[in-house]
C-alpha cells in the first residue's frame, strides 16, 4: 500500500481586513494573499503573489507573521519596521488585522 | 535598414532567492544550467542556443531586469555602433570583456525609458546543448520541464517609447514590426524585430521608467504550450493568463511569474516579418483583442503588473 502524508498540524488563523471589511481563513503556510484567493475573499489585489510587484501592499495592524524577502522598491526598511508588507510574502502565526490597499505606483523608488 | 545587429543575446535578470529561481527557471522552464560566477550570478541558456548563455541571474533586494543585451556581427560593427550611439547622445559604458564569463567587450548604454541595454560581438560558442552539429539527433533526452528552447525577446515598459523605439531603428537598425495607434495618433504598444521574427524587443508606454513586463521563451508547438500549463498547475506556479493566442504578433502563449514577480511567457508561432514589410497595426480601441485574442479584454495585471 502506498503511504500517504496528510497534512496534519496546519494551524489556520483568522485575518480581517478592516478597510474592506472583509475577513478569511488563512493556513500557516500559505501567504497572506493566497490564503486569501483561495478563500474566495476579495479583499487583497492580486498581481505577481512573488513579492515584486508591490500591488498586494498592505499594513498590518495586528497579529504575528514570518516573512520571506520582498521588493525594497516597494517596501522600504522604514516601512518595513512600521508593519508594511507584501501580502504575498508573509504567512499568519496568530489571528491578524490588516489594512490592504496601500500599493501607490507614485511612491516606487526605482534605483 | 540593417546595421549588423543580429539577435538578442542575453538578459540579466534580479532574483530575490537564487535557489527558488533556479527550481523555476532550469527545473520549471527546463534552461540548461551553465555555470555560476565569481559574484554569485547563474548563467543559463535555452537547449537550442548555440552561444554559451543567454539568462543571467543575480540575487538583489529588487525584482527585475538589470539589462538586455544584442549581438552584433563583429567587433568592427561594435566599434562603429559605440561611436553612433554617442552620438545620438546615449550615455554609453564600455564592459570590458569577460566580467560576464565567456562574453567579449560590451557596449552598454541607457535609454529615454529607462533601460539598460547592451551590444556585444563575441561570446564563446558550446554549441547546442545535448545535440551534435553534425548529424544532429532531433533533440536531447534529458531536458527538464517546459523544454524552452530558447531566451526570444522580452516585453519592457517605461516612458517615452517614442524615444526608445527611434534609438533601435536610427543606431540599430530595428524595424517596427507591430503597432498599436490611438485615435490621437499616439502609439502606446511597439513591437521591434532585427530579423524575420515577429519580435525581439517590445515596448509598452507606462509612466514608472526601467519596467520589465515580461521575458519570454520559445516553444515549438501548441501542445507544448498546454504542457507548460499542465506543469505551471502541477507546480502550482502563480498563473498570470493564458493558455491563450495574443492578437499582436498571433502567438500562442501563456503568461505566469517567477518566485520573485519577475513575469515569465513561453510561446509558439507567430507571425513573420521582411524589412519590406509595412508595420502591421492594431487600434487602441481594440487593445484588448490585441493583447489576448480570445478574451478580447485586458486584465487589470497586464498594465499594472511590473519588476
Ligand atoms: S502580488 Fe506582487 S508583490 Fe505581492
Ligand atoms: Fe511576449
Amino acid at each position: 500500500m502506498n503511504t500517504q502524508t496528510t497534512a496534519v498540524d496546519i494551524r489556520v488563523h483568522r485575518v480581517q481586513v478592516v478597510n474592506r471589511n472583509e475577513e478569511y481563513q488563512c493556513r500557516e503556510d500559505k501567504t497572506l494573499l493566497v490564503g486569501m484567493e483561495r478563500s474566495g475573499a476579495h479583499a487583497i489585489d492580486i498581481g505577481c503573489r512573488g513579492g515584486g510587484c508591490g500591488i498586494c501592499k498592505i499594513r498590518v495592524l495586528k497579529g504575528e507573521y514570518e516573512r520571506k524577502r520582498m521588493s525594497r522598491a516597494h517596501i522600504s526598511e522604514a516601512e518595513e519596521n512600521s508593519g508594511y508588507a507584501l501580502a504575498c510574502r508573509i504567512f499568519p502565526r496568530s489571528e491578524m488585522v490588516i489594512e490592504s490597499d496601500h500599493y501607490d505606483p507614485a511612491t516606487i523608488q526605482t534605483k | 535598414m540593417k546595421k549588423g545587429v543580429m539577435r538578442p543575446g542575453h538578459i540579466q535578470l534580479r532574483v530575490l532567492d537564487m535557489k527558488e529561481a533556479l527550481e523555476h527557471y532550469r527545473d520549471l522552464l527546463g534552461l540548461i544550467e551553465v555555470e555560476t560566477d565569481s559574484q554569485g550570478r547563474v548563467y543559463l541558456k535555452g537547449w537550442t542556443e548555440v552561444d554559451k548563455f543567454s539568462v543571467v541571474l543575480r540575487e538583489a533586494d529588487e525584482p527585475g531586469m538589470d539589462f538586455v543585451a544584442y549581438k552584433v556581427l563583429n567587433n568592427q560593427v561594435l566599434e562603429q555602433l559605440e561611436q553612433e550611439l554617442k552620438e545620438y547622445g546615449c550615455q554609453v559604458e564600455e564592459i570590458p570583456a569577460g566580467e560576464l564569463n565567456g562574453c567579449g567587450r560590451r557596449v552598454r548604454f541607457d535609454s529615454p525609458t529607462g533601460h539598460m541595454f547592451e551590444i556585444f560581438a563575441e561570446k564563446e560558442q558550446t554549441g547546442k546543448w545535448g545535440v551534435k552539429n553534425v548529424n544532429p539527433e532531433a533533440w536531447p533526452r534529458d531536458l527538464k520541464g517546459m523544454k524552452a528552447t530558447r531566451f526570444d525577446h522580452c516585453l519592457l515598459y517605461g516612458p517615452n517609447i517614442e524615444g526608445t523605439v527611434k534609438m533601435f531603428q536610427e543606431v540599430l537598425g530595428f524595424d517596427i514590426a507591430e503597432q498599436v495607434i490611438d485615435d490621437e495618433g499616439k502609439r502606446p504598444a511597439l513591437f521591434l524585430t532585427v530579423g524575420m521574427k515577429a519580435h525581439d524587443v517590445a515596448f509598452i508606454e507606462c509612466p514608472e521608467p526601467g519596467k520589465l513586463h515580461h521575458a519570454s521563451f520559445f516553444l515549438d508547438t501548441w501542445e507544448d504550450v498546454l504542457r507548460a500549463a499542465d506543469l505551471i498547475s502541477m507546480e502550482d506556479v502563480s498563473l498570470d493568463i493564458g493558455p491563450t493566442r495574443h492578437g499582436l504578433t498571433h502567438g500562442k502563449t501563456i503568461y505566469f511569474f517567477d518566485p520573485s514577480g519577475n513575469r515569465s511567457e513561453v510561446f509558439c508561432g507567430g507571425d513573420y516579418h521582411y524589412p519590406d514589410h509595412e508595420p502591421v497595426t492594431w487600434t487602441a480601441d481594440e487593445l484588448g483583442k490585441a493583447i489576448f485574442y480570445h478574451d478580447r479584454a485586458l486584465n487589470d495585471r497586464f498594465l499594472t503588473v511590473l519588476t
